[in-house]
């Protein structure tokens, strides 16, 4: 079974956020970028499903600006197969949609045949939690979302899902897409060698307009600003100064 | 144009505070629509016919929508999708799994948890884990989003409007439900609750958590977790607070033992009081604190629990 797995490029998850001052998003020049700490765990679930001898080959996927190779090349190195760029904006500060990131996927997919499609459960940037949810749409394919457990037998997959009341398990018909939680898994370092390797691994070029899709974006970006700042207040000296400030604040 | 608005059930209950704050949320875009869906949740289409503000309830009441699996439920919703101009929903994590999918089968954009309704176009919503907020326009003709319900007042009470049953038949064989791990408790639940006691790392170990839980019953309250304590297994998933776990505003927020990474923040802060305990008095979450107590937990939690 092929495994795809999609990744992202994204801010580092270390950085602090500055919103630009004239309100036109968040500054992302000479900013250290990673792989979407989702996407980690995406890649790292795939490898050890080919580990497991459930999967045969891992080809990773990212959508965006050409750095995205940087992303891709950190895939291979932790295990990844294969790799496929989509070059699909030449300005780091260009966010391509969850819609069309899914319209791509879903056109790579249809030419790659996975068994299983394996994504972050969110980006760590927009926070949409969409591409996983929307790709399965447009494939028409069953979707376990938000996992902590993944089994595969078969032509099943078992997904014990991290939802509001606990965890709920789903069986999905494969071929399925499985997006990851923060616990399903925790990813490996790639190693020196496998880094040096990772050079040699094959990586397609590709750009947004080879699968016909339109990444021109729905939504306009009316102003980025900052959420409003919360004042600290004051330190108590004792749990009895503590309760008395709660008393006099009608807190308890 | 009207609201279709996708109430949050589990195991037959209304998840009513966030289904009545998303009411409000959307009230003004038009009639709003309550779709509540599963075999046994007449009791909670009745609830929901209690909202102000709510114009009818639609109850599909198939087998097949029970634990609303993605897929069948999606499929629901597209084909009543028409008559609407906007679809949304509480921001849990039901809907946060299946309104994307609605939005990609009807090619628009989705709007994941919207915290602010300028106009039937406009939106505001947190990125970058709350680090800044988009203002965004949409240029789809049908504006599917998920509504973070801790940015709205709950509507009032005392409605009665008419529940429509709905005869549409679930679609099959993409999926199913196994099974649902679901703690039982007492408390109130976390996202609705007046008071919140959290714990971290700090914390230290499962067995410890016990401390925070006294806390928390004595007051009543919700408890809550950070990313670091669940990561470590001193608390259950569903506890955590934060970006990628459940956002909450209580009246009073008591983190304990918790460091206030940018990440647990964005769960948090707009709680109207937050307390912080911790022994590292440089620990961020005293700078977002309206008391800070620098000590050590073990010993201020269980006199706190003492004392109120």
């Amino acid at each position: 079974m092929k495994v795809l797995v999609p990744v992202k490029r994204v801010i580092d998850y270390n950085v602090k956020v500055r919103v630009k001052a004239d309100g036109t998003g968040v500054d992302l020049a000479n900013v250290k970028m990673s792989m979407n700490p989702f996407d980690e765990i995406a890649v790292e679930e795939a490898i050890r499903l080919k580990e497991a001898g459930k999967a045969d080959e891992i080809v990773v996927v990212s959508i965006g600006v050409k750095q995205a190779q940087e992303t891709l090349r950190t895939a291979l190195a932790m295990g990844a197969d294969r790799a496929i760029l989509v070059t699909a904006a030449d300005d780091v500060h260009t966010d391509i949609e969850p819609l069309a990131v899914a319209k791509i996927l879903a056109a790579v997919a249809k030419e790659e045949n996975p068994g299983l499609i394996i994504a972050g459960k969110q980006a760590i940037d927009n926070d949409m939690n969409a591409t996983g949810q929307m790709l399965a749409a447009l494939l028409g394919w069953s979707q376990a979302t938000f996992a902590s457990e993944v089994a595969v037998d078969g032509d099943t997959a078992t997904v014990t899902r991290e939802v509001d009341g606990g965890l709920q398990t789903v069986k999905v018909k494969m071929p399925a897409v499985i997006t990851a939680d923060l616990r399903l898994n925790e990813p490996r370092y790639a190693s020196l060698p496998n880094i040096m390797k990772a050079k040699k691994k094959p990586l397609d070029e590709k750009t947004a307009a080879d699968y016909g899709v339109d990444v021109s974006p729905r939504l306009t970006v009316v102003k980025t600003s900052e959420p409003p700042v919360r004042q600290a207040g004051i330190k108590v000296g004792s749990v009895d100064e503590l309760v008395s400030k709660l008393k006099e604040a009608g807190a308890l | 144009m009207a609201v279709l608005l996708l109430a949050d059930v589990a195991n037959g209950q209304l998840a009513k505070d966030a289904v009545s704050k998303t009411v409000s949320a959307v009230a003004a875009l038009g009639d709003v629509h309550v779709l509540v869906a599963g075999e046994g949740g007449d009791a909670a289409a009745a609830e929901a016919a209690t909202i102000a503000g709510v114009a009818k309830v639609i109850f599909a009441g198939d087998h097949g929508f029970c634990h609303l699996l993605a897929e069948p439920t999606a499929d629901l919703i597209v084909s009543m999708a028409g008559a609407y101009s906007h679809i949304a929903a509480p921001s849990a994590s039901d809907a946060k799994n299946i309104l994307p999918r609605v939005a990609a089968l009807l090619d628009v954009m989705i709007l994941s948890d919207v915290t602010a309704v300028v106009d039937g176009d406009t939106f505001e919503r947190p990125i970058y884990a709350g680090n800044a907020i988009q203002t965004v326009k949409s240029a789809d003709s049908v504006k599917v989003m998920t509504i973070r319900t801790t940015s709205f007042e709950a509507a009032a009470d005392g409605n009665s409007a008419p529940v429509e049953a709905l005869g549409t038949a679930a679609s099959t064989g993409l999926s199913e439900w196994v099974e649902d791990k679901v703690a039982a408790s007492d408390r109130p639940e976390l996202t609705s609750a007046k008071i919140v006691v959290s714990g971290g790392r700090g914390v230290g170990s499962e067995e410890d958590f016990k401390i925070i839980e006294a806390l928390a019953d004595k007051l009543g309250a919700a408890v809550g977790a950070s990313r670091a304590a669940v990561d470590s297994g001193f608390a259950p998933n569903d506890w955590q607070v934060g970006q990628t776990g459940k956002v909450v505003a209580p009246e009073v927020y008591i983190a304990c033992g918790i460091s206030g990474a940018i990440q647990h923040l964005a769960g948090m802060k707009d709680s109207k009081i937050i307390v912080a305990i911790n022994k590292d008095e440089e620990a961020p979450i005293f700078q977002v604190a309206d008391f800070g107590l620098v000590a050590d937990l073990f010993d201020a939690v269980p006199e706190l629990t003492g004392k109120v």
